[in-house]
């Protein structure tokens, strides 16, 4: 795996717009975005009615996400890039969850929507139409998912990194900044994890930073190497960035996103928090 | 609340009394500027949020009390502009970017 394998710049995207193999897909926390102009023949996925299930705090299963794919017009054998806004937060998260359903050949635009409008390039607003088709998701891959039971015994033994921001860790503050401060009942962080915050890991136009830039990063707030690595935030987006940081880009093995993340974690009864105001 | 609120209008906001909130409009030449992006730093120069102003340029962040810039980008500039968030208030702040 290198980045050339998980990365598309916008000169390449350019170049395969009309690609019928090749599908652009938008996600972005403001789903409202992809109306407002879109790359040319990008398709939306809207995270909130569609990646997730619409009762229970879950990803969509194996066979919602098939059907999800079919209805896209996304074959098996499509290549996928996402993008989206805020540094592609939510296009990671996407990509993390085509990894989990075993979709091969999947890529982010570097970047993401913000570093193609600061580009001065095209945006429409044609919607694509695209055959429905029979896409068959593999099973969930366990191996880059982690579930709150398997945070606890992971203190003091794991790498834990909490993506969020200094006063979310410090329990400052229980949600971004741009967001009305609501969600888990407790601020703080799980015991011993490092706060490394997802957004160190892009530049300020939303690009990735070098391979070089990424290793220091993480080698420089103490990240061992030796250790298996669970990433957290508040809902799972963010860290989903610095699990496609660290397993794709940097090829870290044994990393996992915990998707449950500071929202449900900052909810259990019972487990040790660590608060530093 | 999953998604970024709705930055379209200049609300009167009913801003709690946890709550630290700085909002405002990015203009250029005196009208609102769409499509630029504001960034929120903090005192450390540490990256916190970021959104996307509405179509009149309104933008609005959920700070913690204390002193913060506003890193706005637009094609081929950038400006910072400092604003301190006091809790319980709702502090305005303009940013002209220049044309």
């Amino acid at each position: 795996m290198s980045r050339a394998d998980v990365l598309v710049d916008a000169d390449w995207a350019e170049a395969h717009l009309d690609d019928p193999k090749i599908v652009f897909v938008e996600v972005d926390e403001d789903v409202s975005a992809y109306d407002g102009g879109h790359i040319k023949n990008a398709v939306r996925l809207d995270w909130t009615q569609e990646l997730q299930q619409p009762e229970a705090r879950d990803l969509i299963d194996q066979d919602a996400f098939s059907a999800l794919m079919s209805k896209k017009g996304i074959s098996n054998d499509d290549t996928v890039v996402l993008y989206g806004g805020n540094n592609n937060w939510f296009a990671a998260y996407a990509y993390w969850q085509f990894k989990y359903y075993g979709h091969e050949n999947v890529k982010l635009l570097d970047g993401g929507r913000k570093k193609w409008e600061l580009d001065g390039r095209e945006l429409v607003k044609d919607v694509p139409s695209r055959a429905e088709t029979s896409y068959t998701a593999a099973s969930p891959n366990a191996a880059i998912r982690a579930f709150r039971d398997e945070v606890v015994p992971s203190i003091g033994s794991k790498n834990l990194v909490d993506v969020r921001s200094p006063d979310e860790f410090s329990g400052k503050i229980k949600a971004p900044a741009h967001l009305p401060q609501e969600q888990s009942q407790r601020a703080g962080h799980v015991p011993t994890a490092i706060n490394i915050p997802w957004s160190k890991a892009a530049a300020d136009d939303g690009s990735f930073r070098s391979d070089d830039e990424l290793a220091k990063l993480y080698a420089d707030q103490g990240f061992d190497d030796a250790k298996p690595t669970i990433a957290y935030c508040r809902i799972g987006e963010r860290s989903s960035h610095t699990w496609f940081v660290l397993h794709e880009l940097l090829g870290k093995t044994d990393v996992k996103n915990y998707d449950g993340s500071w929202v449900e974690y900052g909810s259990l009864v019972g487990v040790p928090v660590e608060k530093d105001v | 609340m999953c998604g970024a609120p709705d930055q379209d209008t200049l609300p009167s906001l009913e801003v709690s009394a946890g709550e630290a909130v700085i909002h405002g409009h990015v203009t250029r030449g005196g009208a609102g500027l769409p499509g630029a992006y504001v960034r929120l730093l903090d005192g450390t120069g540490e990256f916190t949020a970021e959104v996307q102003v509405s179509a009149t340029g309104y933008f609005r962040f959920y700070a913690a009390a204390g002193d913060w810039t506003l890193r706005t980008l637009a094609p081929g500039t950038s400006v910072d502009t400092p604003a301190t968030a006091v809790q319980g208030q709702a502090v305005e702040v303009t940013v002209d970017v220049p044309a």
